[in-house]
Protein backbone atom coordinates (compact mmCIF):
# COMPACT_ATOMS: atom_id res chain seq x y z
CA UNK A 1 0.00 0.00 0.00
CA UNK A 2 2.88 2.81 0.76
CA UNK A 3 4.70 1.53 -2.41
CA UNK A 4 1.49 2.07 -4.47
CA UNK A 5 1.02 5.34 -2.39
CA UNK A 6 4.48 6.51 -3.46
CA UNK A 7 4.62 5.57 -7.08
CA UNK A 8 1.22 7.08 -7.78
CA UNK A 9 2.09 10.05 -6.20
CA UNK A 10 4.98 10.66 -7.96
CA UNK A 11 3.91 9.62 -11.06
CA UNK A 12 0.72 12.39 -10.66
CA UNK A 13 2.95 15.43 -9.54
CA UNK A 14 5.45 14.83 -11.89
CA UNK A 15 2.67 14.56 -14.64
CA UNK A 16 1.32 18.42 -13.33
CA UNK A 17 4.76 19.77 -13.38
CA UNK A 18 5.09 19.15 -16.80
CA UNK A 19 1.60 19.81 -17.66
CA UNK A 20 2.00 23.65 -16.45
CA UNK A 21 5.17 23.69 -19.03
CA UNK A 22 3.28 21.89 -22.01
CA UNK A 23 0.07 23.06 -22.39
CA UNK A 24 -1.16 26.52 -23.87
CA UNK A 25 -0.81 29.47 -21.69
CA UNK A 26 -4.36 30.40 -22.02
CA UNK A 27 -5.78 26.95 -20.45
CA UNK A 28 -4.97 28.05 -17.00
CA UNK A 29 -4.72 31.70 -17.45
CA UNK A 30 -8.53 31.95 -16.01
CA UNK A 31 -8.83 34.44 -12.88
CA UNK A 32 -10.62 32.00 -11.15
CA UNK A 33 -8.65 28.98 -11.10
CA UNK A 34 -5.36 31.05 -10.43
CA UNK A 35 -7.81 32.30 -7.57
CA UNK A 36 -7.89 28.61 -6.85
CA UNK A 37 -4.88 27.57 -7.36
CA UNK A 38 -3.37 30.01 -4.91
CA UNK A 39 -5.36 29.57 -2.10
CA UNK A 40 -5.47 25.47 -2.37
CA UNK A 41 -2.34 24.81 -0.86
CA UNK A 42 -2.77 26.88 1.89
CA UNK A 43 -6.44 25.32 2.57
CA UNK A 44 -4.78 21.86 2.50
CA UNK A 45 -1.63 22.43 4.78
CA UNK A 46 -3.98 24.03 7.34
CA UNK A 47 -6.00 21.28 7.44
CA UNK A 48 -2.48 18.80 7.78
CA UNK A 49 -2.12 21.08 10.92
CA UNK A 50 -5.44 20.10 12.21
CA UNK A 51 -5.30 16.72 11.45
CA UNK A 52 -1.93 16.19 13.25
CA UNK A 53 -2.30 18.33 15.74
CA UNK A 54 -5.66 17.07 17.52
CA UNK A 55 -6.33 14.14 15.01
CA UNK A 56 -6.24 10.41 16.62
CA UNK A 57 -7.48 8.14 14.10
CA UNK A 58 -11.52 9.30 14.49
CA UNK A 59 -11.13 11.01 17.68
CA UNK A 60 -10.02 14.83 18.76
CA UNK A 61 -7.50 14.50 21.67
CA UNK A 62 -5.66 17.22 23.30
CA UNK A 63 -2.30 15.83 24.39
CA UNK A 64 1.54 16.26 24.43
CA UNK A 65 1.66 17.00 20.66
CA UNK A 66 -0.89 19.79 20.48
CA UNK A 67 1.15 21.69 23.13
CA UNK A 68 3.93 21.17 21.21
CA UNK A 69 2.37 22.51 17.92
CA UNK A 70 1.11 25.28 19.71
CA UNK A 71 4.76 26.12 21.12
CA UNK A 72 5.99 25.86 16.95
CA UNK A 73 3.01 28.60 16.61
CA UNK A 74 4.46 31.05 18.93
CA UNK A 75 8.00 30.05 17.87
CA UNK A 76 7.06 31.29 14.35
CA UNK A 77 4.81 34.36 15.67
CA UNK A 78 7.99 35.17 16.93
CA UNK A 79 9.90 34.85 13.39
CA UNK A 80 11.77 32.13 14.35
CA UNK A 81 13.69 29.77 11.57
CA UNK A 82 12.42 26.22 11.22
CA UNK A 83 14.95 24.06 12.45
CA UNK A 84 13.85 26.31 16.13
CA UNK A 85 10.35 25.90 15.39
CA UNK A 86 10.33 22.06 14.68
CA UNK A 87 12.47 21.65 17.62
CA UNK A 88 10.72 23.26 20.02
CA UNK A 89 7.66 22.04 18.91
CA UNK A 90 9.75 18.29 19.46
CA UNK A 91 11.19 19.25 22.70
CA UNK A 92 7.76 20.50 24.23
CA UNK A 93 6.46 17.10 23.49
CA UNK A 94 9.46 14.99 24.36
CA UNK A 95 9.53 16.85 27.55
CA UNK A 96 5.59 16.14 28.23
CA UNK A 97 5.88 12.95 27.61
CA UNK A 98 9.28 12.19 30.31
CA UNK A 99 6.54 13.83 32.64
CA UNK B 1 26.67 39.14 -12.27
CA UNK B 2 25.87 35.24 -11.94
CA UNK B 3 28.01 34.94 -8.22
CA UNK B 4 24.68 36.86 -6.20
CA UNK B 5 22.13 34.62 -7.79
CA UNK B 6 24.32 31.44 -7.23
CA UNK B 7 24.59 32.79 -3.56
CA UNK B 8 20.52 32.91 -3.12
CA UNK B 9 20.56 29.49 -4.64
CA UNK B 10 22.71 27.99 -2.27
CA UNK B 11 21.77 29.82 0.61
CA UNK B 12 17.79 28.53 0.02
CA UNK B 13 19.11 24.94 -1.35
CA UNK B 14 20.47 24.29 2.17
CA UNK B 15 17.90 25.63 4.25
CA UNK B 16 15.44 23.88 2.61
CA UNK B 17 17.61 21.14 2.70
CA UNK B 18 16.50 21.19 6.44
CA UNK B 19 13.09 20.29 5.75
CA UNK B 20 14.15 17.21 3.68
CA UNK B 21 15.83 16.38 7.58
CA UNK B 22 12.26 16.61 8.90
CA UNK B 23 10.19 14.72 6.03
CA UNK B 24 12.73 11.54 6.13
CA UNK B 25 12.06 11.84 10.40
CA UNK B 26 8.48 11.84 9.29
CA UNK B 27 8.57 9.03 6.75
CA UNK B 28 9.72 6.83 9.24
CA UNK B 29 7.37 8.07 12.00
CA UNK B 30 4.60 7.34 9.53
CA UNK B 31 6.22 3.95 8.97
CA UNK B 32 7.73 4.14 5.63
CA UNK B 33 11.10 2.54 5.35
CA UNK B 34 14.35 4.25 4.67
CA UNK B 35 14.53 3.14 1.25
CA UNK B 36 10.53 4.50 0.35
CA UNK B 37 11.22 7.82 1.89
CA UNK B 38 14.11 8.41 -0.30
CA UNK B 39 12.42 6.93 -3.62
CA UNK B 40 9.23 9.51 -2.56
CA UNK B 41 11.89 12.26 -2.99
CA UNK B 42 14.16 11.58 -5.48
CA UNK B 43 10.70 10.82 -7.55
CA UNK B 44 8.18 13.37 -6.29
CA UNK B 45 10.42 15.79 -5.34
CA UNK B 46 7.76 18.01 -3.82
CA UNK B 47 7.64 18.79 -0.26
CA UNK B 48 4.60 19.52 0.89
CA UNK B 49 2.78 16.93 -1.08
CA UNK B 50 5.55 14.47 0.40
CA UNK B 51 4.55 15.86 3.62
CA UNK B 52 1.09 15.33 3.08
CA UNK B 53 1.78 11.05 1.76
CA UNK B 54 3.18 10.59 4.76
CA UNK B 55 0.80 13.16 7.11
CA UNK B 56 -2.21 11.03 5.73
CA UNK B 57 -0.43 7.24 5.35
CA UNK B 58 0.58 8.33 9.44
CA UNK B 59 -2.60 9.16 10.60
CA UNK B 60 -4.33 5.47 9.16
CA UNK B 61 -6.02 6.95 5.86
CA UNK B 62 -6.09 4.65 2.60
CA UNK B 63 -3.40 5.10 -0.08
CA UNK B 64 -5.92 6.71 -2.50
CA UNK B 65 -6.46 9.62 -0.22
CA UNK B 66 -2.75 9.90 0.49
CA UNK B 67 -2.19 10.13 -3.61
CA UNK B 68 -5.12 12.67 -3.85
CA UNK B 69 -4.27 14.97 -1.07
CA UNK B 70 -0.68 14.90 -2.20
CA UNK B 71 -1.99 15.38 -6.36
CA UNK B 72 -4.12 18.29 -5.07
CA UNK B 73 -0.99 20.06 -3.17
CA UNK B 74 0.41 19.50 -6.59
CA UNK B 75 -1.55 21.51 -8.40
CA UNK B 76 0.54 24.48 -7.63
CA UNK B 77 3.87 23.41 -9.73
CA UNK B 78 1.60 23.66 -12.73
CA UNK B 79 0.91 27.24 -12.66
CA UNK B 80 4.83 27.68 -11.71
CA UNK B 81 5.56 25.35 -15.30
CA UNK B 82 3.17 28.06 -17.16
CA UNK B 83 5.11 30.83 -15.42
CA UNK B 84 8.25 29.21 -16.14
CA UNK B 85 7.98 28.10 -19.64
CA UNK B 86 8.42 30.95 -22.09
CA UNK B 87 11.52 31.81 -19.33
CA UNK B 88 13.12 28.03 -19.91
CA UNK B 89 12.15 27.47 -23.38
CA UNK B 90 13.28 24.19 -23.25
CA UNK B 91 11.75 20.60 -25.20
CA UNK B 92 12.67 17.40 -25.24
CA UNK B 93 14.74 15.89 -22.38
CA UNK B 94 15.83 19.54 -21.05
CA UNK B 95 11.67 19.91 -20.54
CA UNK B 96 11.24 16.87 -18.58
CA UNK B 97 14.15 17.64 -16.15
CA UNK B 98 12.65 21.46 -15.90
CA UNK B 99 9.53 19.68 -14.72
CA UNK B 100 11.14 17.74 -11.85
CA UNK B 101 12.33 20.96 -10.42
CA UNK B 102 10.04 23.35 -11.07
CA UNK B 103 8.95 23.74 -7.49
CA UNK B 104 8.03 26.81 -5.16
CA UNK B 105 11.95 27.67 -4.62
CA UNK B 106 13.12 27.07 -8.22
CA UNK B 107 10.05 29.27 -9.21
CA UNK B 108 10.71 31.98 -6.33
CA UNK B 109 14.54 32.42 -6.87
CA UNK B 110 14.26 32.62 -10.53
CA UNK B 111 10.78 35.36 -10.83
CA UNK B 112 12.76 37.39 -8.21
CA UNK B 113 15.75 38.17 -11.33
CA UNK B 114 12.94 39.55 -13.36
CA UNK B 115 14.56 42.64 -13.37
CA UNK B 116 17.78 41.13 -14.35
CA UNK B 117 17.06 39.37 -18.06
CA UNK B 118 15.89 35.85 -19.02
CA UNK B 119 19.58 34.70 -18.97
CA UNK B 120 19.75 35.54 -14.97
CA UNK B 121 16.09 34.29 -14.58
CA UNK B 122 17.03 30.97 -16.13
CA UNK B 123 20.39 30.73 -14.02
CA UNK B 124 18.24 31.29 -10.65
CA UNK B 125 15.81 28.17 -11.90
CA UNK B 126 18.06 25.56 -12.77
CA UNK B 127 20.90 26.64 -10.14
CA UNK B 128 18.30 26.80 -7.30
CA UNK B 129 16.27 23.47 -8.82
CA UNK B 130 19.10 21.13 -9.05
CA UNK B 131 20.72 22.98 -5.61
CA UNK B 132 17.28 21.80 -3.47
CA UNK B 133 17.11 18.36 -5.54
CA UNK B 134 20.91 17.43 -4.09
CA UNK B 135 19.98 18.93 -0.73
CA UNK B 136 16.41 17.41 -0.36
CA UNK B 137 16.96 13.83 -1.43
CA UNK B 138 20.56 13.96 0.67
CA UNK B 139 18.89 15.28 3.85
CA UNK B 140 15.75 13.13 3.19
CA UNK B 141 18.26 10.27 3.66
CA UNK B 142 20.04 11.17 6.65
CA UNK B 143 16.41 12.41 8.52
CA UNK B 144 14.72 8.89 7.88
CA UNK B 145 18.07 7.14 9.09
CA UNK B 146 18.37 9.70 12.12
CA UNK B 147 14.48 8.96 12.64
CA UNK B 148 15.23 5.07 12.62
CA UNK B 149 18.10 4.97 14.72
CA UNK B 150 16.15 6.77 17.62
CA UNK B 151 13.43 4.33 17.82
CA UNK B 152 10.42 5.72 19.99
CA UNK B 153 9.10 8.41 18.01
CA UNK B 154 6.59 9.78 20.25
CA UNK B 155 9.35 9.88 23.22
CA UNK B 156 11.69 11.78 20.72
CA UNK B 157 8.75 14.64 20.27
CA UNK B 158 8.49 13.26 16.27
CA UNK B 159 4.74 13.30 16.63
CA UNK B 160 4.73 16.94 17.45
CA UNK B 161 7.76 17.95 14.94
CA UNK B 162 5.63 16.83 12.24
CA UNK B 163 2.73 18.89 12.27
CA UNK B 164 4.85 21.61 13.38
CA UNK B 165 7.06 21.46 9.85
CA UNK B 166 3.48 21.48 7.91
CA UNK B 167 2.80 24.91 10.34
CA UNK B 168 6.52 26.14 9.12
CA UNK B 169 4.83 25.55 5.46
CA UNK B 170 1.67 26.94 6.06
CA UNK B 171 2.78 30.52 7.63
CA UNK B 172 4.85 32.15 5.01
CA UNK B 173 1.32 31.72 2.61
CA UNK B 174 -0.56 33.75 5.53
CA UNK B 175 0.50 36.74 4.48
CA UNK B 176 -3.12 38.11 2.78
CA UNK B 177 -6.58 38.54 5.01
CA UNK B 178 -8.13 35.95 2.24
CA UNK B 179 -4.83 32.75 2.98
CA UNK B 180 -5.51 33.92 6.70
CA UNK B 181 -9.71 33.33 6.58
CA UNK B 182 -8.83 30.30 3.95
CA UNK B 183 -6.60 28.53 6.38
CA UNK B 184 -8.92 29.12 9.83
CA UNK B 185 -12.19 28.00 7.72
CA UNK B 186 -10.13 24.72 6.87
CA UNK B 187 -9.24 24.15 10.04
CA UNK B 188 -12.92 24.63 11.03
CA UNK B 189 -14.35 22.32 8.52
CA UNK B 190 -11.07 19.39 8.91
CA UNK B 191 -11.46 19.53 12.74
CA UNK B 192 -15.57 18.87 12.50
CA UNK B 193 -14.88 16.05 9.74
CA UNK B 194 -12.26 13.87 12.00
CA UNK B 195 -14.95 11.98 13.67
CA UNK B 196 -16.79 11.27 11.36
CA UNK B 197 -14.79 10.81 7.46
CA UNK B 198 -12.40 8.34 7.10
CA UNK B 199 -8.78 9.14 7.78
CA UNK B 200 -7.37 11.81 4.69
CA UNK B 201 -10.90 12.82 3.59
CA UNK B 202 -11.34 15.95 6.23
CA UNK B 203 -7.95 17.05 4.67
CA UNK B 204 -9.51 16.79 1.05
CA UNK B 205 -12.02 17.80 1.73
CA UNK B 206 -10.91 20.83 2.57
CA UNK B 207 -10.02 21.46 -1.09
CA UNK B 208 -13.36 22.64 -1.01
CA UNK B 209 -13.25 26.08 0.62
CA UNK B 210 -10.74 27.70 -2.03
CA UNK B 211 -13.26 25.73 -4.82
CA UNK B 212 -15.73 27.84 -2.74
CA UNK B 213 -13.74 31.31 -3.14
CA UNK B 214 -12.83 31.36 -6.20
CA UNK B 215 -16.16 29.54 -8.06
CA UNK B 216 -18.69 31.02 -5.91
CA UNK B 217 -17.40 34.22 -4.45
CA UNK B 218 -17.37 37.93 -6.53
CA UNK B 219 -16.41 38.31 -9.77
CA UNK B 220 -13.05 39.75 -8.76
Amino acid sequence: MIWTAIIATSFIVFALKYLGQAVPAAWLANARIQKFALHLPTALLAALVAVQTVGNEKSIVFDARSIGVIVAGVALFFKAPFPVVVLLAALTSAGIHQL
Amino acid sequence: MSRAILRDSLSVALTVGVYGIAFGAAAVEADLSVLQACVLSLLAFTGASQFAVVGVLGAGGSALSAITAASLLGVRNSFYGLRMAPILQVRGAKRLAAAQITIDESTAVSVAQEDKGLAEMRFGFWATGIGVYIFWNLFTFLGALGATALGDPAAWGLDAAVPAAFLGLLWPRLISKSARIVALLSIFLCTLLIPFAPAGVPVIACALIPFIFAFVGDRK
